[in-house]
């Protein structure tokens, strides 16, 4: 016969907070953190040490001063006289509209290459190859000062488009000037326009643009029910109607009766003095950052189309093919629906490199954040804590966006499992 | 039976017939260009475009790459050279080479960054071809850093040789300590040592045995540093403490604490959310303000240190990529075998979850290496730092591509062969069935 009998409980010891695996968590955490304190509490104390050595103070008031430096690429109104704060702002622009003119290109070119590598025709699927590898081996910021430098030194001057006999002349029946100071592209002009609607005094924003934006959302949002309707007519009856005629029209219409209505026209670049005056002007350093930032994202993007398009098994395409599909319907409906489940997030992380990389604008001179910001404002006002802290916020807030954007749309495309 | 059909058939084959030659539109180069080249109006039109557009660039590219301006002194004295024809200006590559290749080098010391790219090589040869190497070699490797260091900077041997004891005593007193109690503590009490050796003892240490013995070489400055030599110091240091910093970020990643979870992930994502360029800011502008008053390091070990950092929590995605991917049999068998934690990892987790990221561990590596060409924009003279400087010297303003080219070319062989060698790896240790 025997008696359970509970072990006598055990009085706690010190040693058991190392050896007791109830316990050691929670040293090893505590200890963790006391040496995390500590490392921030002497960075600190570091900093706050230098900081009053050189008399200054932590202060953002430098953002409210006026700035007092050009920016010559820039999407809204900013001259000398603005603040800093705005500076920063228009320089943030300009990241923006790189990134997202970057991140198009790329996926364009980057599809495309990624499937023709995929050819059954051996020499394009060579030279394809060839480009993937040359991109992808050689540094962004080489491909960036070459492109730079071509623009520079290749390029014609105004002056060579002068005279009678000129050495040079405008391309695509005299639109656009290809010259070592920048690209000069027609502009869209209204001779009726709505003006401007201005956004708490700081920002000008053209209602042209707002008006045909939202008339445009309007139209697809339609040209989306005639399709769904299209949908139901073939869930009922088995037959599909006709719907492209009527989707085209719904879209292009209404948006060509507004354009005529706020008289549209393009204003062409015309040379005028020294230089070409009239059209949009795009500087070389943000052409020579856009093409290098496409064309180096690009190869990677190829790569991870080539990888997600392989990831499909073969059987797919056989059993496609036996449905009695043409290959190009293979493609689009059986093939890249599954493929983008793979593509998409490497991809995400490509445009988070994208934009990161676009912050090397910097050795061109475009003023994005990391020129205007953290480069000349720290240079002019001497605060390079609170700039440089400043930008690395505002590149982890950028980053964060576009993740979280991305994320929504990879979770719609995603498989659903039961 | 068998023969009522034979009489009223009047022929009947009774021998195979030889096998005839396939049609020759379907063998031979003929076939192939038929099947690869020319299947179908689409393809032809591809190809076709794709010949001329090969064909153009060579009729253009041949005649420029083969021009006879290798003795140029200028750009103009190459123009007079090629008397109107279109040519590349090869007399910047020969004029300019040992400062693309060393930067600021002193030119009789060449020798010590040649030796230590040989070294270098003789060093990961035992982590690269184990197969091949005797693993003895490994003792080498582990010198290496202290050799490289030596090597480039120069001074006193000595220094290195008290920073590699610093290691030595950190790891004895763990060692010693382990017998006695937990090894946790063992590994606090051994990194406690070891700092307070370097902070404390090792200068007085070294600069007192190097009175005595002088055994130094002649020091080199790190501004003289640049060119290759400096991206490949820069890569090197920090593709070699970026793995195993990585490995212990991930794992912290991966942790069952919390507290030490959200650090690493902090870490990690902050890295990964900022450009590498605005991390060199830091390095050059804001790390003297962090630090004690006085203190002022080298450059390069601060922009090395803030590139480390970068590559580390790339490595360390790459790395949980490899843990996430690996079934979860595989840590419960070690479980089940009573392995304890670091064991289990080091026995059975890690050399199937770093096997199964050497693709992405390869293209971070090449990442980094690229990456170094940054370090210009904080003015310092990489590669790209120096074709600035030798497109602004009144001789060659206004060359460009052969110096890219001459750059590039250099910067693709370094990183294809490092891809070919991930293929190669991956096919060694491929053990599953396919």
């Amino acid at each position: 016969m025997t008696t359970l009998t509970d072990p006598p409980a055990e009085s706690f010891k010190l040693s058991m907070l190392v050896y007791d695996t109830r316990y050691r968590s929670y040293t090893f955490q505590i200890l963790a953190l006391i040496g995390v304190l500590l490392l921030f509490g002497w960075l600190t104390l570091n900093t706050l040490r230098n900081l009053a050595d050189l008399g200054k103070v932590i202060s953002f008031d430098f953002l409210g001063a006026p700035a007092g430096y050009d920016i010559n690429q820039r999407l809204i109104e900013y001259d000398n006289q603005d603040t800093h704060l705005r500076a920063a702002f228009v320089g943030l622009l300009n990241t923006l509209l790189v990134a997202f003119l970057g991140c198009i290109t790329a996926t364009v070119v980057g599809v495309v290459v990624g499937v023709l590598r995929l050819s059954g025709n051996w020499l394009v699927a060579r030279l394809m190859t060839v480009y993937v590898e040359m991109f992808r081996n050689v540094p962004v910021l080489m491909w960036i000062i070459l492109a730079m430098a071509i623009m520079i030194e290749s390029l014609p001057a105004p002056s060579a488009f002068r005279g009678d006999d000129p050495e040079a002349t405008m391309k695509l029946f005299d639109s656009v000037a290809f010259t070592n100071r920048g690209v000069y592209v027609p502009e869209p002009l209204f001779s009726r326009g709505l003006g401007d609607l201005s956004i708490g005094g700081a920002f000008d924003i053209s209602l042209d643009l707002i008006a045909i934006v939202l008339l445009l959302i309007g139209s697809i949002w339609v040209s989306r029910r005639i399709g769904r309707n299209a949908d139901a007519v073939q869930e009922s009856t088995g037959l599909r109607p006709r719907t492209w005629p009527k989707q085209l029209a719904v879209i292009v219409l209404p948006t060509v009766i507004l354009l005529v209505v706020l008289g549209f026209h393009l204003g062409y670049p015309e040379l005028k003095g020294f230089n070409f005056q009239g059209g949009t002007h795009m500087r070389n350093s943000l052409i020579a950052l856009w093409l290098a930032l496409s064309l180096y994202t690009a190869a990677f993007i190829a790569e991870i189309v080539r990888a997600g398009i392989l990831a499909i098994s073969k059987g797919q395409t056989e059993a496609a093919s036996a449905l009695g599909l043409r290959s190009n319907r293979i493609m689009s409906l059986v093939i890249l629906p599954q493929a983008l489940r793979v593509i998409i997030p490497p991809l995400i992380s490509q445009y988070l490199n994208l934009t990161k990389n676009s912050s090397l604008a910097i050795a061109v001179g475009y003023m994005d954040i990391t020129g205007t910001l953290m480069g000349i404002t720290l240079n002019q006002t001497g605060r390079e804590l609170e700039t440089v802290l400043l930008g690395m916020l505002i590149y982890l807030l950028i980053s964060l966006a576009i993740s979280a954007v991305m994320n929504v749309y990879n979770n719609s495309v995603k498989l659903v499992e039961r | 039976m068998s023969n009522t059909h034979a009489d009223t058939v009047l022929f009947v084959r009774d021998t195979m017939l030889p096998q005839q030659v396939p049609p020759s539109s379907t063998v031979g180069p003929v076939g192939w260009a038929r099947q690869n080249l020319f299947s179908g109006w689409l393809n032809t039109v591809l190809t076709v475009l794709s010949f001329l557009f090969v064909v153009f660039l060579l009729y253009r590219l041949v005649p420029w790459f083969v021009s006879p301006t290798w003795d140029g002194t200028s750009l103009s004295n190459c123009r007079e050279i090629l008397d109107g024809h279109e040519g590349a200006c090869w007399g910047v590559i020969r004029d300019r080479w040992q400062q693309l290749l060393f930067g600021f080098y002193p030119s009789d010391l060449y020798w010590r960054p040649v030796l230590t790219l040989v070294l270098l090589f003789v060093a990961i040869a035992p982590v690269l071809f184990a197969d091949y190497v005797p693993s003895k070699l490994l003792y080498f490797s582990v010198a290496f850093p202290f050799v490289m260091v030596w090597l480039l900077w120069g001074g006193t041997i000595w220094m290195p040789i008290m920073a590699a004891a610093g290691f030595g005593i950190g790891y004895g007193v763990f060692q010693a300590v382990s017998k006695v109690l937990n090894a946790g503590i063992a590994l606090f009490f051994g990194v406690v040592i070891a700092v307070a050796w370097w902070v404390v003892l090792a200068a007085p240490v070294a600069n007192g045995i190097a009175s005595v013995l002088p055994l130094a070489i002649e020091p080199v400055q790190s501004r003289e540093f640049g060119g290759f030599m400096l991206s490949i110091t820069i890569g090197v240091t920090a593709i070699g403490c970026s793995l195993p910093i990585g490995i212990v970020l991930a794992l912290g990643r991966r942790s069952d604490l919390p507290l030490v979870k959200f650090l690493c992930v902090g870490f990690i994502e902050f890295i990964r959310g900022v450009p590498l360029i605005t991390l060199l800011f830091v390095a050059s502008t804001l790390l003297n303000i962090f630090l004690p008053p006085g203190t002022n390091f080298d450059i390069i070990l601060r922009v090395m240190i803030m590139v480390t950092l970068f590559a580390s929590a790339y490595m360390a995605e790459v790395i949980r990529g490899g843990l996430a991917a690996l079934p979860k049999g595989q840590y419960e068998a070690a479980d089940a075998l009573g392995l304890d934690y670091w064991k289990a990892q080091r026995l059975i987790i890690m050399p199937q979850a770093l096997k199964i990221s050497i693709p992405g561990i390869v293209s971070t590596f090449i990442g980094v290496f690229k990456d170094t060409t940054l370090v210009s924009i904080i003015s310092m003279f990489d590669p790209l730092g120096l074709s600035n400087a030798i497109r602004a010297d009144t001789d060659w303003n206004g060359i460009y591509w052969e110096l890219f080219i001459f750059i590039g070319a250099v910067f693709f062989i370094f990183c294809f062969s490092m891809s070919r060698y991930s293929m190669y790896l991956e096919r060694k240790l491929q053990t599953g069935h396919h």
